[in-house]
């Protein structure tokens, strides 16, 4: 890949927005670049940045999953409970098991029945979020092996653990989207979805495989924060869904699908974290800080839409 | 009958230039139409008629050059200027909205008020009535859009043209989606505008219907002026060869191959009310041709070959083998290609490389544990791009740049790419320009030389009476009729085509 190339990539320009709003913010507040501070926002960003590659390939494929909040929050009350009930490995893997089956669910659905994923998702947040109040009836559920907390406290060479965690999933998430006959035919089927099934691609099985991917990835947040708040609470990740959103959008990937990465994702979900923690570091309410990352988000993408047009006009 | 059209000039176009980075789009074009004339704008594809277009529609700024109008220079600012200068173009696509009615989309934005806020409905169909009237279009203002014909929306965006009071009217392809009687009441509505002293700058592919209906032709080819001349004074060779600047010694290659195996069988398909009892056989290396008219069922019986559209009943048999679910995978597994008649639709993904789009059928064979081997998928591009002749700056081009003959190449390049043993080509030559019809047409011929075994469906007779070894005919969903390539002739299919005896 040639310099110019990597120039003109949407991710390089959100990339040069992310190191100006760090330098923005180291020369507020000189604490932002301590070690200590730096390590608790990759720690923050991590549970975001997870789930972002999976809904990067879904909304690759012109889709979207507004469940993931609610499925990290049933998988996160299950893991509780699986848990201290069968231990550990058993919980781990239960829990897992089931937000990958949430979201098969939801691929299998929008692809039987041809429904709409917004509707489909949204009806799942509110079956997840709901199952998982009648589950806990509302009460976290604590008393969590000691051991268990390891996975969000603690640090292999000096790295919090789910940081690690989520470098191996966007290395796999990088490989999977660009080097596989899968993500060939993800960005084939959210760039013309019927010429992709003319041309004897399985188009559904492909939507399954990205709603089940997602699914999967918002239980393994779920776990982490069981992990890392050391409970189980049924309202765990609500409104999660908005900033993994978000954080794609931020990224440069295309809403009507076909365009992005999942480089772009993670950068997005950095600087809503970067941002996120600048705010209380410069002692912002917290009232504020929302107003400004929705601010964030409408100029991110009309900037995304300004470079669009841009380049249309080139040719 | 036929109004000599004066001599006073409305439009004068001298050394008119654009440039856009990196290419010259015109370069010093003349162009006049006088009043109550149809001119002809002719070229291939990126020859610079619809920059030409633009420039007049408002939406481009020449970078020279001066345009007179009536006498007086004028310099469009922008489309709405242009429209208020009596200048109207109706483009390809229509700009109309399906879920309002004919009077509202004819005076969309602009419709008469009562206190400048409650629409005058009583006012609104009157007028919209009138210029229905004006050119013969016996339709109620309140019928949705979404409800007409291609044709009849066309008339409404010419009711909408009049409606500006329109003393130019710009036609860009208004044919392409004609049937052969709509496209003569289309004409007949240019001739009655052509009284009213509206001039009409006629844009198409097609050379004989330019010659049909215009009083003159001007060719562009690369952006450059070619010429213009009359069109009693010439004939299609002509003009092609002014459009490609050499001429097309062999317009439609053929070459006698002989016919090998039944490589497909197809008995009693019938799907209801689409086509019924449909059987033939094609075999190795033959050309078959399938003619009728647009709705007589041609495109619905391949689409049910192929497997896009489950049929009711009836047998396919590949090589012998018996086609049991009736879906494209099986199809496709069968060494069978299908080149869609829309391929901007159903045959590309344009925001996608060349590269992604010719392997998109391939990469089932080209990875390693779901790992696409990528020197392969490279070697596989590069290969189509040259042994087709598609061009392109490298395979990693976006196929939305590309022109409409490079961009079917691509599609017919991503069958090839299986090895196909039977190749369904759904009016592969549609709105790409003369010399890359050409050029399919001998890949075509190449292809049956290498025993693959091709069925071309056509709309336009010169075509597949040509490139055909066997021509069937279909009528209301019934193969009504076979030719041999000797004894065809365009009557003979028509009278099969278009009678009910």
């Amino acid at each position: 890949m040639d310099f110019k190339v990597i120039l003109r990539s949407t991710e390089f320009g959100i990339f040069v927005a992310f190191l100006a709003l760090c330098t923005i913010l180291s020369i507020a507040n000189p604490n932002f670049l301590s070690v200590y501070n730096i390590s608790t926002v990759m720690k923050q960003v991590s549970f975001i940045a997870i789930m972002s590659v999976g809904m990067t390939m879904v909304i690759l494929t012109a889709g979207i999953d507004l469940s993931v909040g609610a499925v990290l929050g049933l998988v996160n009350v299950l893991a509780a409970l699986l848990i201290n009930k069968f231990g550990l490995a058993p919980g781990i893997s239960t829990a897992l098991l089931c937000g990958t089956f949430l979201g098969f669910v939801n691929g299998i659905i929008i692809v039987k029945w041809d429904l709409p994923p917004f509707i489909v998702t949204l009806g799942m947040m509110n079956i997840a979020r709901g199952l998982a109040l009648v589950i806990t009836k509302g009460w976290p559920i604590t008393g969590l092996p000691e051991c268990f907390g390891c996975l969000a406290e603690g640090r292999l060479i000096g790295v919090p653990v789910p940081v690690i965690i989520m470098i191996i999933i966007y290395i796999l998430g990088y490989l999977f989207l660009s080097r596989t006959i899968w993500g060939r035919y993800i960005y084939a089927a959210g760039g013309n979805e019927k010429a992709t099934w003319l041309s004897g691609v399985n188009v559904n099985k492909i939507k399954i495989l990205v709603y089940t991917i997602t699914g999967f990835l918002s239980g393994l947040a779920g776990i982490m924060l069981a992990s890392r708040l050391s409970q189980g609470s049924p309202i765990t990740g609500t409104g999660y869904e908005l900033s993994v959103i978000g954080a794609v959008v931020i990224g440069g990937t295309d809403l009507m699908g076909g365009k992005g990465s999942v480089l772009g994702s993670l950068i997005g979900a950095s600087i809503m974290g970067v941002l996120a923690n600048g705010l209380v570091l410069l002692n912002v309410s917290a009232f504020w800080q929302q107003v400004i990352l929705g601010l964030v988000i409408i100029i991110a993408v009309a900037g995304g839409s300004m470079r669009r047009k841009l380049s249309l006009k080139r040719e | 009958m036929k109004k000599k059209t004066s001599d006073k000039h409305i439009l004068k176009m001298e050394n008119v230039s654009k440039t856009f980075p990196g290419v010259k789009a015109l370069n010093k074009i003349q162009f006049d139409l006088k009043t109550g004339e149809v001119h002809a704008l002719v070229g291939e594809n990126g020859a610079g008629k619809s920059t030409l277009l633009k420039i007049l529609a408002g939406a481009y700024k020449k970078d020279e050059g001066t345009i007179t109008l009536d006498g007086n220079k004028v310099e469009m600012t922008d489309p709405k200027h242009a429209l208020d200068l009596g200048i109207s173009v109706i483009y390809q696509e229509f700009n109309l909205i399906p879920n309002l009615n004919i009077a509202e989309n004819i005076f969309i934005g602009r419709a008469p008020s009562k206190q400048k806020a409650f629409v005058n409905f009583p006012e609104l169909y009157k007028s919209s009535e009138f210029f229905l009237k004006k050119i013969g279009m016996q339709k109620d203002p309140k019928t949705l859009v979404s409800q007409l014909s291609v044709a009849e929306q066309q008339m409404v965006e010419i009711a909408k043209s009049l409606s500006f009071s329109a003393k130019i009217i710009i036609m860009d392809e208004p044919t392409s989606a004609l049937t052969k009687s709509e496209k003569e009441t289309l004409f007949k509505i240019i001739r009655e505008l052509k009284e009213k002293d509206v001039s009409i700058i006629f844009i198409s592919h097609i050379i004989e219907e330019v010659l049909e209906i215009s009083d003159r032709v001007t060719v562009l080819r690369d952006g450059n002026y070619v010429g213009t001349i009359k069109a009693t004074d010439t004939n299609p060779q002509k003009i092609v060869h002014m459009m490609v600047g050499r001429e097309l010694k062999d317009f439609y290659p053929k070459t006698e191959v002989k016919r090998g195996e039944v490589v497909l069988e197809v008995k009693n398909l019938t799907k209801k009310s689409k086509y019924e009892d449909i059987s033939f056989q094609l075999h190795e290396g033959e050309v078959l041709g399938f003619a009728g008219l647009v709705g007589s069922g041609r495109a619905q019986v391949m689409r049910g070959i192929f497997g896009i559209e489950t049929p009711d009943s009836g047998k396919i048999l590949i090589k012998g083998k018996e086609v049991k679910t009736h879906s494209l995978f099986e199809t496709i597994k069968m060494k069978m290609g299908f080149v869609p008649e829309d391929r901007r639709e159903e045959g590309l993904i344009l925001s996608r490389s060349v590269k992604d789009n010719i392997n998109i059928t391939k990469l089932i064979d080209i990875n390693t544990h779901g790992f696409v081997k990528q020197k392969e998928e490279i070697n596989i591009a590069n290969e189509y791009c040259k042994r087709l002749n598609i061009k392109t700056p490298d395979n990693k081009q976006i196929v939305q740049n590309l022109s409409g003959g490079n961009q079917q190449k691509i599609v017919i390049a991503k069958w090839l790419a299986i090895n196909p043993k039977i190749l369904i080509l759904d009016d592969p030559t549609r709105g790409i320009d003369v010399g890359a019809k050409n050029e399919i047409y001998s890949l075509i011929n190449n292809l049956a030389k290498e025993k693959i075994g091709i069925i071309l469906i056509s709309s336009e007779l010169p075509e597949i009476i040509n490139i055909s070894d066997r021509i069937l005919v279909m009528r209301e969903g019934k193969i009504t009729g076979e030719f041999g390539r000797k004894e065809v002739t365009q009557e003979k299919i028509m009278q099969l085509a278009a009678l009910r005896n």
